[in-house]
């Protein structure tokens, strides 16, 4: 049966219609595409806008009537300066800094700007973001000297060095990330140190020891199941079993160094336990990825030697397949960084100024900084909010792009 | 893409005119100058890397996939150069059908995968009727008339390769290029196959590529024999082009002979 | 593998090819199998302190003001109450509490009842007039499944509240990311050219690592003003489910796309210059014979999109409002589930409290609930890529 026909009229010839139906579609795909990218710079120039602006500061104590003699306050003598802060600071404050660092040792503007900070006391009445700080200059200005007439406007960065090396105040002025920084890195270390070694092995048991039977599917389709397991479920296993089961142990009462009146499971220990478990199945999938793509013919020339089992991965496996479990684990790090929920239901402290001192101490993160900064509602908290997030996609990024440094640089070696 | 009444009907189904195509700085065949009368099956046969798939690409515009390759010359078809900027590339390969190596069917069901092409081309008529018309100019109704909606892929290699030639002919195109159809097959369905090109012959003009000379012997009307410059630029080059039956018993070019003897190749 | 390394060539000397037993082999095989199953044993403590403190959850009493306000002086001997006629229904078997003595109902009638007295190990105790009678119930399974109060202060105990709260905010995240997502991952499977896609690609990798309480800063402070611009300062509340909503749909939006993007590109282009060979666009090839082809993979990424959308946490607590309320506008303020959680674990919480217990009932019902998911995305893809292929 022939169905051999020239004519074309059996099929409606709506090129036009095609073409630009597929056009039209085009432009849907690339503006959905361009939607991600708009985001980013939004949430990222959202940020930035409320990290640098101008600040109208008014003492709380005027400069004026703390020198005396008429001379401006940043040209007293180093002496005169210390004579001023131990008069105008509690004792406790004064001993604090002098242990701190002898004020003899001290230099003149080191001991200028304790004094500004602790006596002047300059408070901010009015922040403006970066966008309108560049715009309203003069507007700004004119605010300035109408309603705040013994104030000054300074430009601030709110992300500068101060911010990083200072520790949690109630001063919004004087509060930086200092500690939160310090209980982050804490609780990674302690993370990784659980999670690496411990999710290495299994993913080196699964994939050069385990025959395929059932309990070694069950154990992988378990581990797929873990990594999607919301990252707040892990706190609550936390908070049950490190906080407090294990309360003995992870509050460091059990080792005799804890305080026994403060002491509970919320520690760094429990946190970085917590953390632990959480990466644990991303270090494991990645690992797996890693030690398959090392080629087979290796194993077998090694074993073709005489080498055991072990020596074969020791030697060759693990090494070929080393870049990729460590940009795993940087990988795994940077999300552990960012978790809050988690952070949260373990207790972390609300306010600590002191750097923790071991894995026994109360913590902060950095993450939990930035949210409970964000959660109060005066608009001062937004700017240190802001310069938190900064901080912490800086670090974010340092540490990826230290992972693709990686994958690129030994990925080709294979 | 618009018929123009004032010329006379052309004599070949498609032709080629100092057909050239480069990818990138690379130039992979050259000069190719060719005509191909209708309903008649022409082989393309040579060694392996002489570019017979890629003369048989430029004959529907689908070199055009790869981003760096691009066409000189002209190609012939309907009396139109098919390279112009008014003619829409999807419209020629609806008219100038093309059948691969390796049997691709959609992942679909036996009727869609031959219904598919109708539909998006915008066919008018009696869509099942198409279908059951395809398969059996295909050779393949009787043995799928029962299991249409059974996934394509369900079929032996023979099967949906002839699955794949019905869904060429489902759009009803005037030429259909073969690039070597029956090499991922064994003897039997390629005997089948062969038999089923000359069937379709009676309707439809053929071009063939085919590294298997006897098969080439056995099929095809004419023959173009496609081998590499013998400048040494690795450039495909037409060779010689004559009725299949003279240039085998009596080639004209000596490359031609060594060729067909087994000297290389 | 064991070769005996004793293989010592001698003439006329056997070779001895037996194993000897290598005890560091054995060893580190036992320590990386425990590695392997500690696995297991997290999946498993993960269900039994959820499922123990769930059923203690459950189990466990409460008191209620029962409205009911003794009338005549007690004394120690007296086993039978005079009630008001207002308050509360008492019933037989329920237990009461007044003061710090627990008394069990033998018999209530509609103005006095007849109690055991000292039950549950109670001491005997004389009552005054005024004194106030507790009533003690138990959050039931029925209640916590159909209320659809979330109100612990007065024993409302309905889950619906919160869980409507997390479907709301759910279906905003689905309802930018998935076709967004999509959309991109045609783009750039389809369409985009090697540069674009090398551009495109590493930007929404970026997206993805943002920390989500950045994400919620970014909600409270740059969404939520816009949409309250948008729709009016009136209609919007500061704290809503649909600004955190929309930026749980930008957080999962990469995951979408860079799944959506594998499922397409696996599919191999011979299937393509099929579709071009028999006259068809682009978009008809994308749309109608690519996307087809790798619809078990997009579902997969859908759903696992959609896992993490319900268990998304920072965003709604810092956007979407505390406090839960049922509610289906989008633009007022409500409590999901997670949000929940970390609301009452950010208090002081005591250890024995219905409120600590509460967030291991929640936290299952959330891990049974990405679980199922997840679990079902990987049937999804195992069952079609055999179809596939």
């Amino acid at each position: 049966m022939s169905v051999k026909s020239k004519n074309s009229d059996a099929f409606s010839a709506d090129q036009q219609r095609r073409h630009r139906l597929g056009h039209a579609w085009l432009v849907f795909f690339q503006a959905a595409t361009v939607v991600g990218i708009i985001a980013l710079m939004a949430l990222l120039l959202n940020i930035i806008n409320s990290s640098f602006g101008f600040v109208l500061l008014e003492d709380t104590v005027s400069r004026e009537s703390l020198s005396p003699s008429g001379v401006a306050l940043e040209d007293l003598s180093r002496d005169d300066l210390v004579t001023i802060f131990n008069d105008n600071v509690s004792t406790g404050l004064f001993t604090r800094y002098e242990r701190e660092k002898p004020f003899q040792q001290r230099t003149q503007a080191d001991v200028y700007a304790l004094v500004i900070d602790f006596v002047v006391e300059p408070e901010i009445k009015e922040q403006w973001s970066l966008v309108d700080s560049l715009l309203n200059r003069d507007e700004i200005q004119a605010i300035a000297i109408n309603e705040h007439p013994q104030g000054h406007l300074e430009f601030r960065n709110w992300l500068d060095w101060d911010f990083v090396r200072s520790p949690q105040s109630s001063f919004v002025e004087l509060a930086g990330v200092r500690t939160a920084i310090f209980g982050s890195l804490w609780t990674i270390a302690i993370a990784i140190l659980f999670a690496f070694p411990v999710g290495v092995g299994a993913a080196i048991y699964l994939e050069e020891y385990a025959e395929d039977t059932f309990i070694s599917r069950i154990v992988q389709t378990n581990i797929n199941n873990l990594a999607g397991v919301p990252s707040i479920i892990y706190g609550i296993l936390g908070l049950a079993i490190f906080v407090r089961a294990l309360e003995p142990l992870t509050s460091g009462s059990f080792f005799g160094v804890a305080d026994p009146l403060t002491a509970n499971g919320r520690t760094i220990l429990s946190a970085g336990l917590t953390l632990g478990l959480l990466v644990l199945p991303l270090i494991i999938i990645n690992a797996q990825e890693a030690i398959k793509a090392v080629p087979n013919s290796l194993r077998r020339a090694s074993s073709g030697l005489g080498a055991t089992r072990w020596q074969t991965i020791w030697h060759h496996v693990l090494p070929g397949a080393l870049p990729g479990i460590l940009t795993g684990t940087i990988l795994a790090i940077s999300r552990a960084i960012g978790e809050t929920a988690p952070m949260v239901v373990i207790g972390a402290s609300t306010f600590i100024q002191v750097d923790p001192s071991g894995p026994f101490s109360k913590f902060t993160t950095l993450p939990i900084q930035i949210f409970q900064w964000t959660a109060r509602p005066q608009d001062v908290f937004r700017n240190l909010a802001a310069a938190a997030s900064l901080t912490l996609l800086i670090m974010l990024l340092t540490m990826n792009a230290s992972a693709i440094f990686l994958r690129n640089r030994y990925g080709k070696k294979q | 893409m618009a018929k123009s009444n004032s010329s006379p009907k052309p004599k070949y189904a498609i032709e080629s005119v100092n057909l050239s195509v480069h990818y990138g700085d690379f130039q992979a065949v050259r000069d190719v100058n060719l005509k191909f009368e209708k309903q008649r099956i022409t082989a393309i046969i040579g060694p392996s890397g002489c570019g017979k798939s890629t003369v048989l690409r430029a004959f529907n515009r689908m070199n055009e996939l790869v981003p760096s390759a691009s066409t000189t010359g002209k190609v012939l078809f309907s009396g139109q150069n098919i390279y112009e900027a008014h003619v829409d590339p999807v419209e020629v390969r609806r008219r100038i059908g093309m059948v691969f190596q390796k049997p691709n069917p959609f992942p679909k069901s036996i009727y869609e995968n031959v219904a598919w092409g109708a539909r998006i081309n915008g066919f008018t008529g009696d869509i099942d009727k198409l279908v059951e018309g395809s398969l059996h100019s295909a050779a393949l109704w009787e043995e799928v008339k029962d299991k249409l909606d059974q996934s394509g892929l369900s079929l032996s290699g023979g099967q949906q390769q002839r699955l794949c030639i019905a869904r060429a002919i489902a759009v009803r195109p005037d030429i259909i290029l073969m690039d070597e159809p029956a090499s991922a097959l064994d003897p039997i369905a390629t005997l089948r196959i062969e038999e089923l090109m000359r069937d379709l012959a009676k309707d439809y003009t053929i071009i063939i590529v085919t590294h298997n000379m006897q098969q080439a012997a056995r099929v095809s009307d004419s023959t173009a024999f496609f081998s590499l410059a013998e400048d040494g630029s690795r450039a495909g080059m037409l060779m010689e082009f004559g009725k299949t039956q003279g240039m085998f018993t009596n080639p004209k070019r000596k490359i031609t002979e060594e060729y067909i003897t087994g000297r290389f190749g | 593998m064991q070769i005996s390394n004793s293989a010592k060539k001698q003439e006329g000397t056997q070779v001895d090819l037996r194993g000897k037993p290598r005890m560091s082999e054995f060893l580190i095989q036992n320590f990386l199998m425990l590695c392997g199953l500690l696995s297991i044993v997290i999946t498993a403590g993960i269900v039994f302190e959820l499922g123990k403190e769930s059923l203690l959850f459950f189990g466990r009493q409460q008191w209620e003001q029962s409205n009911k306000v003794l009338t005549q002086d007690l004394a120690l001997a007296d086993s039978q109450i005079h009630l008001d006629t207002v308050g509360s229904q008492l019933e037989n078997g329920d237990l009461l509490r007044i003061d710090e003595e627990m008394l069990l109902v033998l018999d209530a009638g509609s103005t006095q009842i007849e109690v055991e007295r000292a039950a549950q190990g109670s001491q005997l105790a004389a009552h005054n007039q005024g004194s106030e009678i507790e009533i003690a119930s138990t959050v039931s399974l029925l209640e916590f499944f159909t209320g659809i109060d979330w109100n612990p202060q007065i024993g409302k105990f309905g889950i619906w509240a919160l869980v409507n709260a997390t479907l709301m905010t759910s279906l905003a995240a689905i309802v930018v990311a998935l076709p967004l997502g999509l959309a991109t991952a045609i783009y750039l499977s389809e369409y985009a050219s090697q540069r674009a896609r090398s551009a495109l690609k590493p930007i929404l990798e970026v997206l993805a690592g943002v920390p989500t309480v950045v994400y919620g800063y970014f909600a409270l402070t740059f969404m939520t003003p816009l949409l309250r611009t948008i729709f009016g300062l009136e209609r919007v509340e500061i704290y809503n489910t649909a600004s955190a909503g929309i930026v749980i749909g930008i957080l999962i939006l990469p995951l979408v796309s860079s799944m959506s993007e594998d499922a397409l590109s696996a599919v191999p282009n011979s299937l393509r210059e099929a579709a071009y060979g028999l006259g068809a666009t682009r978009l008809e090839t994308a749309l109608r014979v690519v996307v087809p082809a790798a619809l078990s993979g997009i579902v997969a990424a859908f759903i696992v999109a959609i896992s993490r959308a319900i268990g998304e946490t920072m965003i709604v607590a810092i956007a979407a409002g505390a406090g839960s309320s049922f509610t289906f506008n989008p633009f007022e303020a409500a409590e999901t589930m997670t949000g929940h959680i970390v609301r009452i674990s950010g208090g002081d919480l005591s250890y024995d409290s219905l409120d600590y217990n509460s967030i291991f009932a929640i936290g299952l019902m959330l891990f049974l609930m990405t679980l199922s998911l997840n679990i079902f995305s990987q049937r999804i893809v195992r069952r079609f890529r055999e179809v596939y292929e």
